[in-house]
């Protein structure tokens, strides 16, 4: 266990940091499901507005998924661009 | 990079904005990247194309061409982007917004041409981002006068600093989120190509439709949209 240099460990825990941020990608999953499901049953109800429902569906969805693309520019940060290595 | 990832692989994976000059411009270094080479083709091409049509425009013989039809549907389709979500109050930023989409689609469908998509480099969406902050606040100096300022002690004084980081966070959760999709993209199609080279074959074609065609004409949509929302919100209603 001794052969554990400074950076390696950085590195590990940066690359499990990563895998964790990227749990936030469980929102905006759930987000946009809901949001599509309120859009199909919109469609159901009036078929005749369904090219409105699409564009208010989609650009919903884009808003809620930006929770999970900070999460995922922190993940690309901790692996491509690690600020705490420079720390050492 | 890939001794980072861990990863053994045939080819490294390759997404990432490369210096192709260094410049020194008043003590400071300046480096020409991937980006700005990526953002020349594309304006050229769309100057090259705006010329092309404007020329068409003008021999008036009669009847229109095919790429006039083409244009004409193109700049209608737009206007009617912009009137449908901000009204008459819309007209004023008809130019700004039909170039922003226009602009901003060629710019993440780029990456179908193995180009690196200027939209994947942070300093272009904040830059977009940043013209839509200052298009907004003008528009509520401008309309709004002192209220600009006395809006954000509404409803309660002691919410101001919250009011003051949702005016702020408005050009940064802009720019992320269109920079974020189209990095996500650029990133797994680089991965895609670098790790699995050996089988990549025909297949990725699926992955492009969504992640460069469909994912990039919706966040173009998208940026648009919120900008004209983000705008529209500022100008009070006339009559």
């Amino acid at each position: 266990m001794s052969n554990i240099t400074n950076e390696g460990l950085v590195l590990a825990f940066s690359a499990l940091g990563a895998g964790i941020a990227m749990i936030a990608g469980l929102g905006p999953g759930i987000g946009q499901g809901r949001a599509a499901a309120a859009g199909a049953e919109a469609v159901g109800r009036n078929p005749g507005a369904r090219g409105d429902i699409t564009a208010t569906m989609l650009l919903g969805q884009a808003v809620a998924e930006t929770t999970g693309l900070y999460s995922l520019v922190i993940a690309l940060i901790l692996i491509f661009a690690n600020p705490l290595v420079g720390k050492l | 990079m890939g001794g980072v990832l861990g990863i053994v692989a045939a080819k490294d994976p390759d997404f990432m904005i490369k210096s192709l000059l260094k410049l020194n411009v008043l003590g400071q270094e300046v480096y020409l990247t991937t980006t700005h080479v990526s953002l020349l083709i594309i304006c050229t091409f769309l100057i090259v194309f705006a010329v092309i049509v404007r020329s068409k425009l003008k021999d008036t013989d009669g009847k229109p061409g095919a790429l006039q039809n083409v244009a004409e549907l193109i700049v209608e389709m737009l206007d009617g982007m912009v009137s449908s979500s901000m009204g008459k109050k819309g007209n004023p930023y008809r130019n700004y917004m039909g170039t922003l989409f226009i602009f901003l689609l060629i710019s993440n469908l780029s990456g179908l041409l193995g180009l690196r998509p200027p939209t994947a480099d942070y300093g272009v969406t904040l830059g977009l981002g940043l013209i839509t902050f200052f298009i907004v606040q003008t528009n509520n100096i401008r309309y709004n006068k002192l209220g600009a300022f006395t809006d954000l002690f509404k409803p309660l004084p002691f919410l101001f600093p919250i009011n003051f980081i949702g005016e702020i966070a408005t050009p940064i959760s802009l720019s992320l989120r269109l920079f974020g999709n189209v990095l996500a993209g650029t990133v797994i199609m680089a991965l895609i190509y670098g790790l699995l080279s050996s089988i990549a074959f025909l297949w990725p074609g699926v992955l492009h439709v969504y992640f460069d065609i469909f994912s990039g004409a919706i966040q173009a949509y998208v940026f648009c949209m919120l900008t004209m929302v983000f705008v529209g919100n500022k100008i009070p209603d006339k009559e």
